[in-house]
């Protein structure tokens, strides 16, 4: 199983989609014209100082709010690997999963670390942390096969016959 | 020798017997009007003065009027400055009532008066015989702690009008046609005077909408000769002239220009300038994206019934935008209870708060990389409605309704 | 065993039984798009490689978080949007007659037992007329428009049953802020509400829109009340024996039941900066205030611009506060001037605008800055939402906004 390690950024509960993306700049061209702006409500500098391979643990519902998919987009755009929350809100999660961002369940984990700490995620199995074992449960097979396939775009051209 | 309208206000506010163009007065302001465009500006000066203070708290209205409902956070800002200044030195405060110079003359200008205000169209008020011309805020923060300011008598362009406007020409087509004529810099530091018989076929709204434009041709100042429509529109408003000033005969003026109203056509000024002025029908078949009725030119009650018996049993082109804003909301409330916002709403219309809306560009209804809005807001300047690259073209409120119900520009007689 | 409602809708729609847990894909009846999101819908249809709508009837546009356009960049959504709708041969499109969750069901898009999604959270929405609704993001819907189905995951519900008679001046959305402050903003994750008592079938359906409107701010899935005579006029049809039988069986299972006295509700408002921090408004009374809103999708209905107008009736707004109103749709907008409510309301002193999303969805329509409280029957009070970090929002329902108004404070209606 892949295995991959980063440094973290502590969020805490109901990280809402207003305050990874503010409407304000929702109509920008592209999510990279957005990205700059990812948390502005709650932490203005923080779009600036996430490094690629980075990983967000949050706390319970993340990704609370709009359907908005330049969420999760931005937060991809961002270089995060992975967001670790204790629970996600359903349309985010479905959005994350359609865009290829892992994202992993773990009520544990969020209480133990500091952030700047290091973690090392191996994917549906465990998150290391400061020695400790923290178990991840593995994704519905649908949700498997999107993945695999790329993302749901990449799926729909497949079902199309184009790759 | 004898004075103009202007020299006869100018040298009542300085205290004299006589002026000349080209002097130069002290004057005694009877009233500072600022809006949200620059008020944050004027307040952050006055917090820098050594003793900051206000001369008549009393002269001051103050008119958020620019961007309502507020469109972001930095005019949320420069609102909440404005609103804790306006409470805290008890100065007259309008939010969401409507357009400043509307308000203006609903609530405050009388015949007579030298009125200052932060913002270029303050000329209008020379509608009901004031002086008022638009300054800058460093000019309103010095009238505001003074009470005073200096002035040059300018020169005044009369014009003598005689005749009636055509059924479905407007005052509209009438100042953009002088505009057109004289250029955008014709009446530069000047006064535009109107009066003669043909004024008097022209009712109140008809005189702000003229007055209120002649900033386009450079203007300082534009006034209107008092006579019995002034008196009972002040009385219908409950105010009395403070002098009511005519020209005398011998007095000289720059120029003399003598119009004859029903020689004026259907016009549209087209981009980028207000003085690019044609014949309406030499527009028809521009495309459009959207159309503006609304303004401190021509968001009057009067402007909205054109627009309205124009429009009813018709439909908005489904792909134009047509945004109708009241200028005031003292306009609103006449449109409600004639049926004319139902109307609009009936026909698709996209109906606004009072406010200056697109005509001011920054927030409501703006246009996009291209596209074209036909307006009877002030300005046709580029990027004025939105986009750097985009075009504004300004017209009556007939043809411009005209123009969105058939999607492109249209006059009334072709829908 | 018996079904819940969300469970017969879906088993209806995949023709078998099903029960919380089973991922399915269903056959969807209609979808929403609304004008934030169609160049990225469009982009990714064409970018999956489709060539048509799975059926251009089923597909409904409608520009509301834009009009009008804010931004110069805003009306690329109209032009993007009018091109998509030209190409693909679509019908149903509205560019300035409201928000999209009022039109879908005002306009008749949707039925009782249908299943429709829309790239909005407030898609539970039509939970009102007993239709399964949702909101998800673009790439989805991308796909739903070319191939027509979409998988879920069947839902476990919650079953909320009210009894009894409401005081005066509290309104569904009392009840709703209190349901979401007692399930907390992710306590109905992933699970569908039932809403069912003599209190709901009771309400208009303009009431029970403004609950399954704010399901989502529990987490909800969906929401959903037993399509009725309410209902049926509603939405201008006769129930069919499917439909009236939309109910939870008595033997359905649920994973949790609440019940609630209808009388022992009062007015509440959402405090600062979660939607779950619920407090009664006796305890909140006497806190300066700013700005209300009275609008949205939740809030902008004619019922609540009639209860606004009651307690405006022949009063003024406070100095230097300042009340907007944003009705929810075009219609509503007419009747609202049809009896006399927008006179009342503009007499009042109401900045009444066009109807959109304005202030709720916080791109323009009444921003505020530091230091500043509004209160607002919208939904939403998230940090930053209508403005900066340090603006307060307090939800409140359309009557005690109105109060507050008229106070500049936050009072009791």
């Amino acid at each position: 199983m892949e295995k991959f390690s980063g440094k973290i950024w502590v969020l805490g509960d109901d990280i809402d989609t207003d305050i990874i993306i503010p409407t304000e700049y929702l109509a920008l061209k592209t999510v990279n014209d957005m990205a700059p702006y990812a948390f502005s409500p709650l932490r203005p500098e923080l779009a600036s100082q996430i490094q690629k391979g980075d990983i967000i643990v949050a706390g319970k519902n993340f990704g609370c709010g709009s359907s908005r998919e330049q969420a999760p987009e931005i937060i991809k755009a961002l270089g995060i690997k992975c967001v670790i929350a204790k629970s996600f809100a359903r349309i985010f999660f479905r959005n994350a999963i359609n865009n290829g961002l892992l994202l992993i369940e773990n009520d544990a984990l969020r209480g133990a670390v500091s952030e700047g700490d290091e973690i090392t995620v191996t994917i549906n199995e465990a998150i290391e942390h400061k020695g400790i074992s923290y178990p991840i449960t593995s994704l519905p097979e649908n949700l498997v096969d999107i993945i695999q396939a790329g993302g749901l775009v990449k799926a729909m051209r497949r079902l199309n016959g184009l790759d | 020798m004898g004075m103009t309208i202007a020299e006869k206000i100018i040298a009542a506010a300085a205290g004299v017997s006589e002026v000349k163009p080209g002097d130069i007065h002290t004057v005694e302001l009877d009233r500072m009007m600022s809006n949200d465009g620059t008020t944050h500006l004027t307040i952050d000066m006055y917090n820098q003065l050594k003793d900051p203070h206000i001369a008549d708290a009393k002269k001051l209205v103050w008119i958020v009027d620019h961007n309502v409902p507020c469109d972001s956070v930095k005019t949320a800002a420069s609102h909440k400055k404005m609103r804790d200044f306006a409470k805290e030195h008890s100065i007259q405060f309008y939010e969401g009532a409507g357009v400043c110079h509307q308000v203006m003359m609903e609530n405050h200008v009388t015949s007579g008066e030298l009125i200052f205000g932060a913002d270029s169209h303050t000329c209008a008020y020379g509608a009901v015989g004031a002086f008022g011309t638009g300054v800058g805020c460093t000019d309103y923060l010095y009238a505001m702690v003074t009470g005073k300011s200096w002035l040059l008598v300018p020169e005044t362009l009369r014009f003598n009008l005689k005749g009636k406007l055509n059924e479905g020409v407007y005052a509209r087509d009438l100042i953009l046609s002088i505009i057109g004529m004289i250029g955008a810099n014709g009446a530069n530091y000047m006064a535009m005077e109107f009066g003669g018989e043909g004024l008097k076929t022209l009712n109140m709204s008809d005189r702000i909408a003229i007055c209120n434009l002649c900033v386009e041709a450079g203007a300082k100042t534009a006034l209107m000769e008092i006579d019995e429509i002034t008196l009972a529109y002040l009385k219908e408003h409950g105010r009395a002239p403070k002098h009511c000033f005519q020209s005398d005969d011998d007095a000289v003026f720059a120029h003399v220009y003598d119009i004859d109203l029903s020689t004026i056509k259907p016009i549209v000024a087209k981009p980028h300038f207000v003085d690019s002025v044609v014949d309406a029908k030499e527009c028809v078949g521009t495309h459009i994206d959207e159309a503006f009725l609304g303004s401190c030119n021509n968001g009057r009650i009067e402007d909205l019934r054109v627009g309205a018996e124009l429009i009813k049993g018709r439909k908005v082109h489904p792909l134009v935008r047509f945004l109708v804003v009241p200028a005031s909301a003292e306009v609103y409330r006449q449109a409600l209870s004639e049926g004319i916002i139902d109307t609009f709403m009936e026909a698709g219309a996209i109906v606004m708060n009072p406010n200056c809306s697109v005509c001011w560009g920054s927030c409501q209804g703006v246009i996009g990389e291209n596209e074209v809005l036909i307006s009877t807001g002030t300005r046709n300047f580029k990027g004025r409605a939105g986009h750097k690259d985009s075009f504004v073209y300004l017209a009556s409120a007939a043809t411009v309704t005209a123009s969105a119900v058939k999607g492109e520009i249209a006059t009334a007689d072709m829908i | 065993m018996g079904s819940t409602i969300i469970e017969k809708i879906v088993g209806n729609n995949v023709g078998k039984t099903v029960k919380p847990g089973d991922i399915v894909t269903v056959n969807v009846d209609r979808v929403m798009i609304h004008d934030i999101f169609i160049p990225f819908v469009a982009s990714k249809f064409e970018e999956m490689g489709f060539q048509k709508l799975w059926d251009a009837d089923k597909v409904v546009l409608i520009y509301d978080h834009l009009v009008p356009a804010s931004q110069v960049d805003d009306t690329r959504h109209f032009q993007v949007g009018n091109a998509f709708v030209e190409k693909y041969g679509m019908k149903n499109i509205h560019r300035s007659d409201g928000i999209c969750h009022q039109l879908m069901t005002e306009a008749g898009y949707v039925k009782p037992g249908n299943i429709v999604f829309g790239t909005d959270s407030h898609t539970t929405t039509y939970g009102c007329v007993g239709a399964f609704s949702s909101g998800i993001g673009y790439t989805e819907m991308a796909s739903i428009l070319g191939t027509g189905t979409l998988w879920i995951r069947v839902p476990e519900t919650i079953k909320v049953n009210i009894t009894g008679t409401l005081p005066e001046n509290v309104m569904a959305k009392d009840i709703i802020l209190k349901l979401i402050g007692d399930l907390g903003a992710d306590g109905a994750t992933y699970k569908a509400l039932e809403f069912t008592g003599d209190t709901v079938e009771n309400m208009s359906v303009a009431s029970r829109m403004s609950m399954s409107n704010m399901a989502i701010e529990a987490g909800a899935k969906c929401a959903l009340f037993t399509p009725d005579g309410k209902t049926a006029e509603y939405c201008k049809i006769t129930l069919t024996d499917k439909e009236t039988d939309l109910v939870g069986d008595a033997d359905a299972e649920y994973c949790q039941v609440i019940n609630y006295k209808a009388e022992e509700f009062v007015p509440v408002m959402a405090c600062p900066s979660n939607v779950d921090n619920i407090k009664p408004v006796s305890e909140l009374e006497g806190k300066e205030i700013d700005q209300v809103f009275i609008g949205s999708c939740t809030n902008g209905r004619l019922e609540d611009l009639m209860a606004a107008a009651e307690i405006l009736k022949g009063k003024k707004i406070a100095p230097f506060v300042k009340l907007i109103v944003t009705p929810a749709s075009r219609k509503i907008y007419r009747e609202a001037v049809e009896n006399g409510t927008m006179a009342v309301l503009a007499e009042a002193g109401a900045i009444i605008t066009h109807p959109s999303c304005g202030l709720c969805c916080g791109r323009t329509g009444g921003i505020l800055t530091d230091g500043e409280r509004v209160v607002a029957t919208n939904n939403r009070n998230f940090l930053g939402r209508m403005g900066t970090s340090k603006v307060e929002i307090y939800l409140a329902s359309p009557k005690s906004a109105a109060a507050c108004a008229v106070a500049g404070k936050i009072v009791m209606p």
